[in-house]
């Protein structure tokens, strides 16, 4: 990559001093113009309340282990211990293909991320983490959807949410595609072409038909590209589905690998998808949460197998992504009477991809000391869940400081975004 | 009423029923609220099937599932797969569980009250996350939720709140008071056990008052500090095993105070009688008014609709009946405009109720579910099933709802006339483009198809 193709050079230089792009000409322009055009977001949203303190296990803090008892992770070289990020943190055990990422400088964790909501409800917060403003059901629209309205010309941003319904996060006015595994539309067959003129003076159901066969022929064309052959659905998955059931993480795996390399295939494609949005539920670990196995444990293998999916599938291109993972919320610092963990406030965010710059920790840590525990009871947040989304959408895609504050994030003058997070 | 009696058989068979079986638009066509409210009656909703276990007896064979398993482990033999057996456990009880509410579905003629009933059960949603609650929905919907459908929303909360399904689902079962008895036995043992508010949190934000009422976390941990001791009696305790069993030794000793009110100490009772007020609660009056206008009506509900419902909620002090009726004769429920969107099971059952069949294989019906985003038993979270249109209606939903229309017509037309079936389905509700439409189809089944991927069958 030369050097003018960094994002320095583009963003920072050129979009982010108007000055010197009045003058910079069409060229330039257009240079910009096709180098945002290649960057990629990618925003996972882990839904129940994922903790933190598993999935970014802090064993070098002296009150870790005493607070979590049974459910702890045990310390760096242990049998089943974290793996090592630095003297504080490191990875959950099940998180192997994202450590090797953090080792190449590609994964990141901000381990005390919290949106501004208090009140531990998962909808609630979720609606918040997704809605992007600050009042509870105050937007019908998702904040990445009003990223793509921000975005460039017309038809650049492209948004596509995996799973068989739009996560509230992508919905809005930009019409975005959703995709799930097993589709069988036949594009040549009747039946879509008289639905279509049915549908004719009922506009939300001619848009949903039109996109949803046009993401079915790209998903046929995407599919042919990957290799991994997928195991039909069993019985057992589709009814036993859920975090504490084993056939998940024997036969779940390579399956949600295919969904990483799947999504790669839509995002590398001519006019591919540039933001996607993915939900991953059952996190919400009340009972039994394991440590460095149990149902917790086969979740996570769930993420890491999408994210290492992702990584390899966008190949070239991972060069240009940026990967979020989120939760609503974290978890108590204490381990309840269950062996399992109640709702909490901060948690752990992954920023991830070849895109990110290199470094640490993101945000600070407010360490698990009694006297700094929120409400004496959960990881106390350092970072506004809107103030890494806002870095990231500045350094990565170009966002304005106008289009967050105006559009994205409407009632979030007040924080300022997370910046140098990308390379 | 305002309405022409057609379009209100339409729209009582469609929107408030399941979808219309053959004749039934007729049959409701000389008085279609009055087909309605008959269907109201005290004992509440169908039983699914009067042989199904109980919970108690699914909690045992659960639990014998579990002991085999380590008994084979401590002798040293191959333990049996438990993948395998709960795959097992799961086809023997949950599927058939499962085909029955469909075949249910499928084919009552009292299609308001099942409807009614389903809303109850996602109401108070309990979702296949672990294997046990899997083979416990059916038995809990029988047991705790059907038969309360039209009685008190108290004695549906308090049934749905001490159910073994409900206990396990949300880890009510093992929440002991951290000063119990139980407690510190087990700290003298060495194992230590506390406190679980999930349940206590989501009946508060979720069954009753929800989080409009503004209470905090600390009135979530003292109700669950009431609520310590609602468990399940154990395998080894005789008649009260697999059954709801108030352990007096793992209850919270003391007073408490929940969103302002003083409850002295009182055991069972404690918590049952926070209950009892937050039931009566104005609050609890509204969100279910908004929750059942928005069901059955639109995804913005009608303010003088929920007015309505919350008036007569609290007028008749949570009769459920009455407020059944309400909804029947409220103008706002027969708006000619159908502004709600089918759910894939709402799509399906009403799929087959038009082509006057059902759900064949179960595994037919839990596939092309899964492949629409909503698969059985599986809610997401505990607020069960989303109830708006922007949930379901999504292009990759509409793709698969067309694909498996294709299929299922060209099974179940028969010799049938299509244009005969959608007056059927849709009398006065369909309209004059989809009939044309229908018309000119090139075979039977493509015009089945056509009919079930209409806007009017789409929507209710």
């Amino acid at each position: 990559m030369t050097p003018f193709f960094t994002r320095r050079a583009l963003v920072g230089g050129a979009l982010g001093v108007g000055v010197t792009l009045e003058f910079a000409g069409s060229r330039a322009f257009a240079a910009v113009d096709r180098a945002l055009a290649r960057k990629k977001l990618v925003v996972i949203v882990c839904r129940g309340g994922l903790d933190g303190l598993s999935l970014s296990p802090p064993v070098g803090d002296p009150a870790y282990a005493a607070l979590r008892g049974p459910i702890a992770i045990p310390g760096f070289g242990q049998g089943g211990g974290a793996l090592k990020l630095d003297e504080t943190f490191g990875l959950h055990p099940a998180m192997v293909q994202t450590y090797a990422l953090a080792q190449k400088g590609q994964a990141r964790i901000v381990p005390a991320v919290a949106t501004p909501d208090r009140e531990r409800s998962h909808f609630e917060a979720q609606d918040m983490l997704e809605s992007g403003v600050t009042k509870v059901y105050g937007s019908a629209s998702g904040w990445l959807n009003r990223v793509l309205q921000t975005m460039g010309p017309a038809g650049k941003g492209v948004g596509l949410s995996v799973g068989p319904t739009a996560p509230l996060i992508l919905r809005g006015p930009v019409e975005t595609a959703s995709w799930s595994p097993g589709g069988a539309a036949e594009p040549d067959r009747r039946l879509p072409g008289i639905l279509q003129d049915l549908y004719a003076h009922d506009p939300q159901l001619s848009a949903a038909l039109a996109t949803g066969l046009s993401t079915e022929v790209m998903a046929k064309t995407a599919q042919a590209q990957v290799a991994t052959a997928a195991a039909s659905t069993t019985e057992g998955q589709v009814m036993a589905g859920g975090p504490t059931v084993a056939p998940a993480l024997r036969q779940g795996l390579p399956q949600t690998r295919k969904l990483g390399t799947t999504l790669a295939a839509f995002m590398t494609e001519d006019n591919g998808k540039q933001v996607a949005a993915v939900s991953i539920d059952n996190f919400d670990t009340h009972a039994n949460q394991g440590s460095s196995q149990g149902q917790l444990a086969t979740r996570l293998a769930y993420l890491d197998a999408f994210i290492g999916g992702l990584s390899d599938g966008l190949g070239p291109a991972w060069n240009d992504t940026i990967v979020v993972s989120v939760t609503e919320f974290g978890r108590t610092a204490r381990v309840n009477g269950t062996n399992g963990t109640d709702h909490g406030t901060a948690s752990t965010a992954l920023l991830m991809g070849g895109a990110i710059r290199r470094g640490g920790i993101v945000g600070d840590w407010p360490t698990l000391q009694q006297a700094r525990l929120f409400e004496n009871r959960d990881t106390a947040p350092t970072v506004d869940m809107r103030a890494l989304f806002k870095g990231v959408l500045t350094d990565h895609l170009g966002l304005s400081r106008a289009a967050l504050n105006g559009v994205v994030f409407p009632d979030s003058g007040g924080i300022e975004p997370l910046r140098g997070l990308a390379a | 009423m305002g309405y022409d009696k057609n379009l209100m058989a339409a729209i009582a068979t469609t929107r408030l029923g399941l979808g219309a079986k053959a004749d039934e638009i007729i049959a409701a066509k000389s008085d279609p609220q009055g087909w309605l409210s008959t269907q109201i009656r005290p004992q509440g909703a169908e039983i699914i099937d009067p042989q199904m276990a109980s919970s108690a007896d699914r909690l045992a064979q659960y639990r014998e599932f579990q002991t085999t398993r380590k008994q084979a482990r401590a002798a040293g033999e191959p333990a049996p797969d438990p993948v395998k057996m709960a795959i097992q456990l799961i086809r023997r009880d949950a599927g058939p569980d499962f085909a029955g509410r469909l075949n249910l579905a499928a084919n009552t003629d009292a299609s308001f009250r099942e409807r009614w009933a389903l809303f109850w059960a996602n109401h108070f949603t309990v979702s296949a996350t672990k294997v046990v609650t899997a083979t416990l929905i059916g038995p809990f919907e029988q047991e705790a939720i059907r038969p309360h459908v039209f009685g008190r929303f108290e004695d549906l909360l308090v049934a749905s709140s001490s159910h073994p399904a409900m206990l396990l689902y949300l880890d009510q079962a093992r929440s002991f008071g951290p000063d119990s008895k139980a407690a510190q036995f087990l700290e003298r043992s060495g194992k230590p056990a506390g406190l679980n508010e999930n349940l206590a949190r989501e009946i508060m934000e979720l069954h009753t008052v929800g989080v409009q009422a503004g209470y905090r976390q600390a009135d979530v941990t003292e109700f669950a500090r009431a609520m310590t001791g609602w468990s399940i009696g154990a395998l080894n305790e005789g008649d009260r095993s697999g059954k709801f069993y108030f352990r007096e030794n793992a209850h919270e000793p003391g007073a408490r105070v929940i969103l302002g009110k003083h409850y002295p100490e009182a055991g069972y009772d404690q918590a049952r009688w926070v209950m009892r007020d937050l039931a009566a609660s104005p609050f609890t009056a509204n969100h279910l008014a908004v929750k059942i206008a928005r069901h059955f009506v639109a995804d913005d509900p009608p303010p003088a609709l929920v007015a309505r419902l919350k008036t007569a909620y609290l007028g008749s002090h949570g009769d459920l009946a009455v407020v059944a009726q309400t909804l029947i004769r409220s103008p706002e429920t027969w708006t000619p405009q159908a502004s709600k969107f089918k759910s894939p099971y709402e799509f399906l059952v009403s799929s087959w109720r038009a082509a006057g069949t059902g759900p064949g294989e179960i595994q037919d019906a839990v596939r092309a579910m899964t492949a629409m985003g909503q698969k059985p038993l599986s809610a997401p979270s505990p607020k069960g099933w989303p109830d708006e249109s922007a949930a379901w209606l999504d292009p990759d939903d509409l793709v698969k709802r067309m694909a498996w229309s294709e299929t299922f017509s060209a099974q179940a037309v028969a010799d049938r006339d299509p244009g005969q079936l959608a007056e059927a389905a849709l009398g006065a509700r369909l309209t004059p483009l989809a009939g044309k439409t229908i018309g000119r189809a090139e075979t039977r089944a493509e015009g089945l198809s056509i009919l079930l991927m209409s806007p009017e069958f789409q929507r209710r």
